[in-house]
């Protein structure tokens, strides 16, 4: 193809990243964190005002799911690199908690052993090697970082030195998922196969499923985000952010103008994935279970719609798809569970026809014809 | 259990004539299990219809005991078990019990006594279960029924089952006998037999025989295997290639990243089992050529419904590749809910016809199955059609026309907008036969799609995206390294081998095996 030659302005900052705009997120971010403690905890369950404990594992989770979409963002929306495996490194770094999990039921197992049930279930008589260092908590919170990053590494270090982007990588990330789902529904593999790892009891030896532990869990996952939210932002003002997004725009001219992207797009690729697996991380002791279908193809691809819907390349904009996205879904599913599928299909087809900016886009119009108005 | 009633009714025509004697009733039924397999076989030798049937009243429970004498119960009445006279039943009687190992003997020996049939295919049965636990107990017997049977192919395996009881034998000659007997046959339990007797063997001499059976038995069954492999790496190649040829036309040249691809698939099974359904209903005369009709109507349904998506949603996202993956995979997802609220989420069941069928046995362990055979042959007109609508005719120039210069193609008068409408239509429609071919061969359910989806873009995308011809060898190349692994590692890490190798040659080749010449430095 011929692209015709003119002079391409710099991006322009979307309206929502304004000083303004991203200052208020930070401040309802934290009001959150501060206020939902208080409403669960000490306001009475009569009370209209009561967060019930329902709620908080809901928001909780979505704020899970909000961090992988801001690193969705960070790689499609700035670098223009659609993955459609970033469910696997999200199951990572939940796999590598759930493994610290198993560890710390210790002797409470149905099975009474100091080995995971399923293990004693497949008569494994010691630990894997791949599980030694599940039972320190530091080495844990390491490999939630470490795992997911290694293997975005090698893997993205293979694939843009070979200059494969576009659908191409989009495919291939796909194969990626799709074949660790496979490995890890094996029994052998040593991940629990099917059914992966449940039944948490404690996490640092204090009991996992009473209020204050879910309370604490969802002001960390809060926090996490807010920090990511933060780091992610510095990262795009940076000379650094400027250039992944000329590698989105025109990766050819980046080379000419003798910047070689491999650098840059690996760097970004491996911290998208690694906020990725501390999102899993967080995720697993909120809902009590990781198991393989996690890496399922569906699971990245409904990431990249968090992102779509939420405007790309806005940094708020996928985290607000997140929640308005998870959020229909735990209400459609228990409402009208038959009609989920035809209003998330109908989303993403309405979402790439009219609102290629997403909802983001749609405020900033707004925003802007109000402000035309004015004038 | 028809055939044992017949047997049953046949045995209890002729009873008179025979008879048993009071010591062989009491052996098989009074003392500890030992003495009465010893009584059973030696009953065996001289085994007449009156044993058959008393065999079988053991095997259903219906012998009961009274101090010494021996009653068989039928339905309210008693008869006694020597004389065959009614009687009433004492008060005192006591069920006969039969543990695991009796019960095995008595249905060995009245499977060793259905030998005597005049039902050839209640004779196959019975050498078929005689097969997995002849001994030499057995032996007399195997040779009787050897010498009177005439149907030869019942013979052959009669023989190998003689074979067999001879392997276990006490005779050391016998036992070498056996040994040359099996290394003739190019059978699976063969091989199994031979090595455990190995591990039990002394005699140096039967020993080495043993041995040479066993190679001579490998040697003809590696053969089977290796071109088991092959067949079934074919087969797979060809539902690969049905399942990429469509992907290959949508995605290959017309670079629509089609997600729906699986689904348009589905859509074509399942109008398979409707014309199936249809069949039933009015022409169940014809019902085994229900596949035939039912090869346009998947067509034509897909194809239809890729004609409306790309009019309602494609064709305002070409040149956005990326827009496209997600957009497919949302229409994806309503189709899927669709056919769930149509048809209803589990599986329906379609049937092969009774040509399907069966299938060719080549070897001893190899054996080509109708329907497998049926779906190469199809696969390969699929792409003969296609290659000639897309090289010979006028709609495939314009196709090819506009994929390499849309421009150009539009200045000389060719409509781009309706090529991309037939273009689409024609890739759906190919998916559809895909999925009239996989609904012979799999399940068909909602989900049925998504399993093919990831292979059929790792087939376009290894052959080379636009290339035909790379698509052909990339999906027979994948079906038989695939197979090839599965013999080796097991079916999900060979899975997962083709994967990696695939993730690996792109990295290497991202162009696939066929690139296509060009000086985009985009490409």
């Amino acid at each position: 193809m011929n692209t015709p030659i003119t002079a391409i302005p710099l991006p322009a900052s979307a309206p929502l990243l304004s000083r303004t705009g991203w200052a208020t997120f930070c401040v309802t971010l934290i009001v959150i964190c501060a206020v939902a403690p208080v409403l669960n905890l000490w306001v009475p369950a009569g009370s209209m005002f009561h967060l019930s404990d329902y709620g908080v594992g809901l928001v909780g989770r979505i704020m899970c799911y909000a961090i992988c979409a801001l690193a969705m963002d960070l790689i499609w929306g700035f670098t223009g690199i659609l993955s459609l495996g970033h469910g696997l490194f999200f199951a990572l770094g939940g796999y590598a908690m759930g493994m610290y999990l198993m560890r710390q039921i210790g002797l409470d197992g149905n099975y009474k052993s100091a080995l995971p049930d399923f293990m004693v279930f497949l008569d494994w008589k010691e630990l894997p090697w791949h599980w030694t260092f599940s039972d320190s908590f530091v080495a844990t919170l390491f490999l939630i970082i470490a795992v997911p990053g290694l293997v975005a590494f090698v893997f993205g270090y293979f694939a843009f030195r070979s200059r494969i982007k576009g659908v191409y990588f989009s495919i291939i990330t796909q194969a990626m998922t799709f074949a660790a789902m496979l490995l890890f529904f094996r029994n052998e593999t040593g991940f629990g196969g099917n059914n992966g790892f449940t039944d948490f009891k404690r996490i640092l030896d204090i009991p996992i499923a009473t209020q204050e532990m879910r309370m604490t869990l969802f002001v960390l996952t809060g926090l996490t985000l807010l920090g990511f939210f933060l780091l992610a932002r510095w990262l795009i003002t940076t000379k650094f952010g400027r250039v992944l997004q000329a590698v989105r725009d025109a990766e050819s001219r980046v080379m000419f103008s003798g910047y070689n992207p491999l650098g840059y797009k690996l760097t970004i690729w491996t911290i998208s994935a690694m906020m990725c697996g501390v999102a899993g991380a967080l995720y697993v002791p909120q809902v009590g279970i990781i198991n393989p279908s996690e890496m399922s193809p569906a699971n990245s691809i409904e990431i990249a719609i968090w992102a779509a819907v939420g405007g790309r390349a806005t940094l708020i904009g996928p985290i607000l798809g997140a929640f308005i996205v998870s959020g229909a879904k735990s209400w459609l599913t228990v409402a009208y569970p038959e009609f989920w599928l035809y209003f998330l299909g109908a989303l993403f087809i309405g979402v790439t026809l009219f609102l290629p900016q997403g909802v983001m886009g749609l405020v900033g119009r707004i925003l802007s014809r109000k402000k035309g108005e004015r004038a | 259990m028809v055939k044992r009633l017949l047997l049953i009714a046949y045995i209890l025509i002729a009873t008179s004539a025979y008879s048993m004697s009071a010591e062989e009733v009491k052996g098989m039924t009074i003392g500890d299990t030992d003495t009465r397999v010893a009584a059973l076989n030696k009953a065996m030798l001289e085994a007449n219809d009156k044993t058959a049937a008393f065999l079988q009243a053991l095997a259903d429970d219906a012998v009961k005991l009274a101090g010494d004498k021996v009653f068989i119960v039928k339905g309210d009445k008693a008869f006694d078990a020597v004389t065959d006279v009614e009687t009433a039943l004492p008060d005192d009687t006591e069920d006969v019990i039969n543990n695991n190992r009796m019960r095995g003997e008595i249905d060995s020996a009245l499977a060793a006594l259905k030998l005597f049939s005049n039902d050839d295919t209640v004779r196959a049965a019975a050498v078929k279960q005689l097969q997995s636990d002849a001994d030499e107990t057995k032996l007399p017997l195997i040779e009787k029924a050897l010498a009177t049977e005439h149907n030869a192919s019942i013979k052959a395996q009669l023989g190998m089952v003689r074979a067999a009881a001879l392997l276990n034998s006490s005779d050391q000659t016998k036992r070498l006998e056996a040994a040359q007997l099996l290394a003739g046959s190019g059978q699976a339990n063969t091989k199994t037999m031979l090595l455990e007797r190995l591990k039990l063997e002394e005699d140096s001499a039967v020993k080495v025989a043993l041995g040479a059976a066993l190679r001579q038995v490998e040697s003809a069954l590696a053969w089977g295997d290796k071109l088991g492999a092959l067949f079934s790496g074919i087969s797979l190649g060809s539902i690969l290639l049905l399942v990429a040829l469509g992907l290959a036309i949508t995605y290959g040249l017309m670079g629509v990243i089609n997600m729906a691809h699986g689904e348009l698939m589905m859509i074509g099974a399942y109008a398979t089992y409707v014309v199936q359904g249809v069949f039933q209903k009015y022409l169940p005369g014809a019902f085994d050529w229900y596949l035939l009709a039912s090869v346009p109507v998947a067509f034509m349904a897909a194809a239809l419904m890729g004609a409306v998506l790309e009019r309602s949603v494609i064709r305002f996202l070409y040149g956005r590749p990326l827009e496209t993956l997600l957009a497919t995979w949302g229409i994806s997802l309503m189709l899927m809910q669709l056919v769930r609220s149509v048809f209803g989420a589990q599986n329906v069941g379609v049937e092969n016809p009774s040509w399907m069928s069966g299938g060719v046995q080549v070897l001893g362990n190899l054996s080509l199955p109708y329907n497998r055979l049926v779906i190469i042959g199809f696969a390969l007109f699929v792409l003969g059609s296609v290659a000639w609508l897309i090289g010979k005719t006028r709609l495939g120039l314009f196709v090819r026309g506009v994929t390499q210069n849309r421009p150009i193609a539009s200045c000389m008068g060719v409509n781009t907008a309706r090529i991309d409408t037939y273009a689409f239509a024609l890739g759906s429609g190919i998916a559809g036969l895909a999925g009239c071919a996989l609904s012979q061969v799999g399940n068909v359910g909602p989900d049925l799609g998504q399993g093919y989806i990831v292979d059929a873009f790792m087939v376009v995308v290894l052959g080379g995206v636009g290339q035909l011809a790379g698509t052909v060898y990339a999906a027979l190349g994948l079906g038989i390294l695939n197979k090839f692994l599965e013999g080796w590692t097991g079916a999900v890490l060979a899975k997962i081998a083709v994967l990696v190798f695939i993730i690996v040659f792109i990295q290497k080749r991202p162009q696939g095996i066929f690139a296509m010449r060009g000086r985009s430095a985009e490409a």
